[in-house]
């Protein structure tokens, strides 16, 4: 009986892997467990520096333990001690990195996990040969995981981890935390951080009963609370039923009714500032989608109705383009976009070429024709792209300098690959009008567009105009379609969805004015944002599509017409 | 007047449409209710609401041909009067089933699984024949006109009217599309039970819409016909060799154009209307852009100008549709594709201009 429940203390305390024994009888392994658990109890008894030293290593050995109440109480007991050593431990736990060999040797995997590294001496273990298990958590695991994280972060010397520990800490207080989050504000010198703090303890302090400290919460959300503090606030100002105040004290409700206010001001100046960008970031898009057209449409009065499925093709030379580097190149994949920029633009330069010798070469002249002519080449590209690759959206992968964002404003993030996008963008604006501009094709394109026959005199052979006029247009909705890729899904409808608001961007602008196209394509994508909140997004492209036709009848040659006096027909 | 009427047409024109006409009219059903099964001149229940669904295409067809062949204006958002047309029936046939709907409720099914409270006020009415008929007819030709009238007097033409009228017909889809505006989703109306009192089910109802339905085409096509070979179809195609020449001469082109565009619209919706019961559901894709441009290809395939050739063509290219579809669904967007292009490149005057290329060919060498 006494030698059995020992056995069953021995089996908690001490469970050790079984497979050990498999060939040694009973006694052996009941010895075994005997003497574990007499080498616990040694361990608790010993001197407390002993203890001090080895509590630490038990501790982060424990999180490799099969049982999650055992994780869970290791967590909690590191998180509490505040060695920031125990940090990388955690974080792999969290990461599913962690795990524990046969012989009992808490290891970090590496991200392919082939290799991995002993967290106590630093050994490098090829893993693949060993037998590995790895600690099994659930989410209440993970809750006391990520507070602990936060807590041994916040003690970090990097500003930029304590940053991220703060935030975490805001989204999940509780009150436990409020010691260690006033030491840290003592020692912290960085002001952004300081400011998350404050409001780490400012919501803590709003839920206790410290008249003082209440209001200097209040005041303290006041000056650098987001939105997030909304629901925090009107809870002060609830009434009950009979219509009384919740929160007695008038003094903490005014404050608070004041501390709304001023969020609330400072969240409307965030949206707008947040709106302007996402517009921008939308205009940079619709300019990249409309560019090429304003050329084919805007320079050689062509509409292309095949100009999305350029945008299309140069999405899919991005795709193939990754592809092969993931093949051959892996070690350069980041750089993949580099490359895929010329391929793309030569991609639909191409198809556009031999689409404008093959087809709408023929129908000058006949722009409503060559409307429904374009049209069957996009169903046929269309369909053509879908057996090739597939009806199903591909993916195609930020490389890391495009992943991410920075944070403008808390829960503010611009992403960098729209940061990107409208930079790449301006560029491309500043590269076609230097080459409209400044070279001798562009010239040549406008002696064209201004008086083809007079042109054709002059010697110009407008046919090779035509064709490389058709090209230029081409690639750069290619180079969109390579932009597109980084922001959203790439499909065989992709270009069908821009199709339309490219068109209103040329017809909105004016036609054969890159100037013009600019203006549409920002103005419309500033007006879309700037509606979304209001109407939401469908509606809002509505009602901007609703003003665009409003404002046709008005200047029927778009906003920047060329002035003069052209005769129609 | 009847001197007039028959002057329309040459005496082979008026033997080929009244022989089409007693074709679908009378001999279709003649071989189905009195032909027994067994038979292989018997005609089969399904070939109605099928063919009934081509002759609304061939009226919306007919309907674009009058804008676009003779008044050289192309519109991309036909589709949109179309959908007008149908959705007012298809909300008319979704209320007559009264409580018979999954949720037994007075409001439309997808009303009641949308969590409205009560009907929006633009549908009042709708559970009424007579006006939902009234609606059907003045709507969209309402909405033409309006619409119309701005973009003429501003004097939008060529491809920026086709291209604004492609924004048109996208942003309605859009607001269709949405579950809040109250037009069912992209589900749209569906669940249809009775016209009238009479079972969609039945195939008697079946056969009497097609028959309708082929009489409102041939109606359609005599007022066509008279109207482009009135002195307003020739002021119609001189607006679209030289409109300038026409102002010149003292005409407002602004009258003859919104007239016929709204006229067009107006047997649009009339065919919208009429496919409804037929198909059988009605939703915002049939507002997506590439629909409406299908139904030009339609009247270009035919021929434009000709009007019988809009008919031809709507015809050809949706059986093609129906054959492809099942037999070659991965071919159809090619064929289609080729189709545009070659027709555009060279077949200018469509199949018909075929036909008298051929017949003037045999004349000439007669003589």
């Amino acid at each position: 009986m006494l030698i059995e429940s020992i056995c069953l203390m021995a089996e908690i305390t001490f469970p050790y892997k079984s497979d050990f024994f498999t060939d040694s009888d009973k006694s052996i392994q009941l010895v075994f467990r005997i003497l574990g658990t007499f080498i616990i109890l040694f361990i608790f008894i010993a001197p407390i520096s002993i203890v001090e030293a080895n509590i630490f290593e038990v501790t982060i050995q424990e999180l490799g333990s099969k049982s999650r109440s055992t994780i869970k109480i290791a967590v909690k007991k590191l998180g509490d001690h505040g060695d920031p050593a125990a940090l990388p431990a955690l974080l792999a736990l969290k990461n599913k990195r962690l795990a524990i060999t046969e012989n009992e040797r808490l290891v970090i995997l590496n991200e392919s996990e082939s290799k991995g590294r002993d967290f106590f001496t630093g050994d490098i273990l090829n893993v693949e040969s060993l037998v590995i298990t790895k600690p099994m958590i659930n989410n209440s695991v993970r809750r006391v995981l990520s507070t602990a994280i936060a807590k041994l972060k916040l003690t970090s010397d990097d500003p930029v981890l304590r940053l991220e520990a703060a935030k975490d800490l805001l989204r999940r207080s509780s009150s436990s935390i409020i010691p260690l989050v006033e030491i840290s504000l003592i020692k912290e010198k960085n002001d952004n951080i300081k400011e998350v703090l404050l409001l780490v303890l400012a919501k803590e302090y709003l839920q206790g009963d410290d008249k003082k400290k209440r209001i200097e919460s209040i005041n303290t959300i006041k000056n650098f609370g987001s939105k997030e503090f909304f629901s925090v606030l009107e809870e002060l100002l609830i009434k009950n039923d009979e219509g009384e105040f919740l929160e007695k004290d008038s003094e903490i409700r005014r404050n608070a009714a004041e501390a709304i206010k001023s969020v609330k001001k400072r969240q409307v100046f965030i949206d707008q500032v947040a709106n302007l960008f996402y517009g921008l970031s939308l205009g940079s898009i619709l300019l990249l989608a409309a560019l090429g057209l304003a050329i084919t449409f805007g320079l050689m009065g062509v509409i292309n109705m095949a100009h999305g499925e350029m945008i299309m093709i140069g999405a899919y030379a991005t795709f193939v383009v990754q592809n092969i580097f993931i093949k051959y190149l892996p070690s350069l994949f980041d750089w993949y976009l580099i490359v895929a920029i010329p391929v793309s633009f030569l991609a639909s330069a191409i198809v556009g070429i031999v689409l404008e010798r093959s087809v709408i070469r023929h129908l000058y002249g006949r722009p409503l024709e060559t409307l429904l002519a374009t049209w069957g080449i996009s169903l046929v590209l269309i369909q053509s792209v879908r057996l090739i690759f597939g009806a199903q959206n591909v993916a195609v992968e930020n490389p890391f300098y495009l992943s991410g964002g920075i944070e403008v404003f808390s829960g503010v993030i611009f992403p960098y690959s729209r940061i990107a996008i409208i930079i790449f963008v301006i560029f491309i604006v500043i590269l076609i009008w230097m080459l409209l501009q400044k070279t001798p094709l562009g010239l040549q394109v406008r002696a064209v567009t201004q008086n083809r026959e007079m042109a054709a005199c002059m010697g110009i052979s407008t046919h090779k105009v035509d064709m490389w006029t058709f090209g230029l247009g081409s690639g750069v909705a290619g180079l969109g379609g390579l932009a597109l890729s980084q922001i959203g899904n790439v499909g065989p409808e992709l270009g069908r969805m821009y199709i339309v608001d490219s068109f209103m961007v040329v017809v909105l602008g004016g036609v054969g004015k890159i100037a013009g196209t600019v203006a549409g394509a920002f103005s419309i994508g500033i007006v879309n944002k700037i509606l979304e909140p209001f109407s939401g997004a469908v509606l809002g492209k509505i009602i901007v599509l609703v003003l665009i036709i409003a404002l046709i009848q008005k200047r029927p040659q778009g906003l920047f017409a060329p002035k003069g006096r052209n005769t129609e027909d | 007047m009847i001197k007039e009427l028959i002057s329309l047409h040459s005496l082979r024109g008026w033997l080929y449409s009244f022989g089409l006409l007693a074709l679908a009219v009378i001999l279709l059903p003649v071989l189905n209710i009195f032909i027994s099964e067994e038979s292989f001149l018997h005609v089969p229940n399904y070939v109605f609401p099928l063919l009934g669904k081509y002759l609304c295409y061939a009226l919306v067809a007919l309907a674009i041909d009058l804008i676009w062949g003779y008044t050289g204006i192309l519109s991309l958002g036909h589709g949109v009067f179309f959908s007008m047309g149908g959705y007012a029936m298809g909300m008319y046939l979704m209320r007559s089933i009264g409580k018979e709907g999954m949720y037994k409720s007075e409001l439309p099914d997808f009303m009641v699984f949308l969590d409205w409270k009560e009907l929006p006020w633009y549908w009042y009415g709708s559970d009424y024949f007579s006006f939902s008929l009234l609606v059907i007819l003045l709507l969209p030709g309402l909405f033409a006109f309006v619409f119309g009238y701005y973009a003429f007097r501003s004097r939008i033409k060529g491809v920026y009217f086709a291209i604004i009228t492609q924004a048109m017909t996208y942003a309605l889809m859009l607001l269709f599309f949405r579950n809040d505006t109250g037009f069912g989703g992209n589900n749209g109306l569906t669940d249809f039970k009775r016209i009238l009192g009479y079972s969609l089910q039945e195939p008697s109802t079946k056969m009497s819409l097609f028959i309708i339905t082929a009489i409102v085409l041939f109606l359609s096509y005599i007022l066509s016909r008279y109207i482009v070979k009135s002195k307003l179809g020739r002021v119609l195609t001189a607006i679209r060799d030289v409109e300038s020449r026409v102002m010149f001469s003292g005409y407002n082109t602004l009258h003859y154009k919104l007239f016929i565009w709204t006229l067009s619209a107006f047997l649009c919706g009339i065919a919208g209307a009429l496919y409804v019961p037929q198909v059988g559901i009605i939703n915002p894709s049939e507002m997506q852009p590439s629909n409406s441009i299908e139904m030009a290809i339609w009247v270009a395939v035919g021929g434009r100008g000709t009007l019988g050739g809009a008919i031809l063509g709507a015809g050809l290219i949706n059986i093609a549709k129906s054959w492809f579809t099942v037999a070659a669904p991965d071919y159809w967007l090619y064929f289609l594709g080729i189709l545009f292009i070659s027709v555009t490149l060279f077949l200018p005057k469509g199949l018909i201009g075929i036909f008298d290329h051929f017949s003037s060919h045999k004349k000439n060498r007669k003589l």
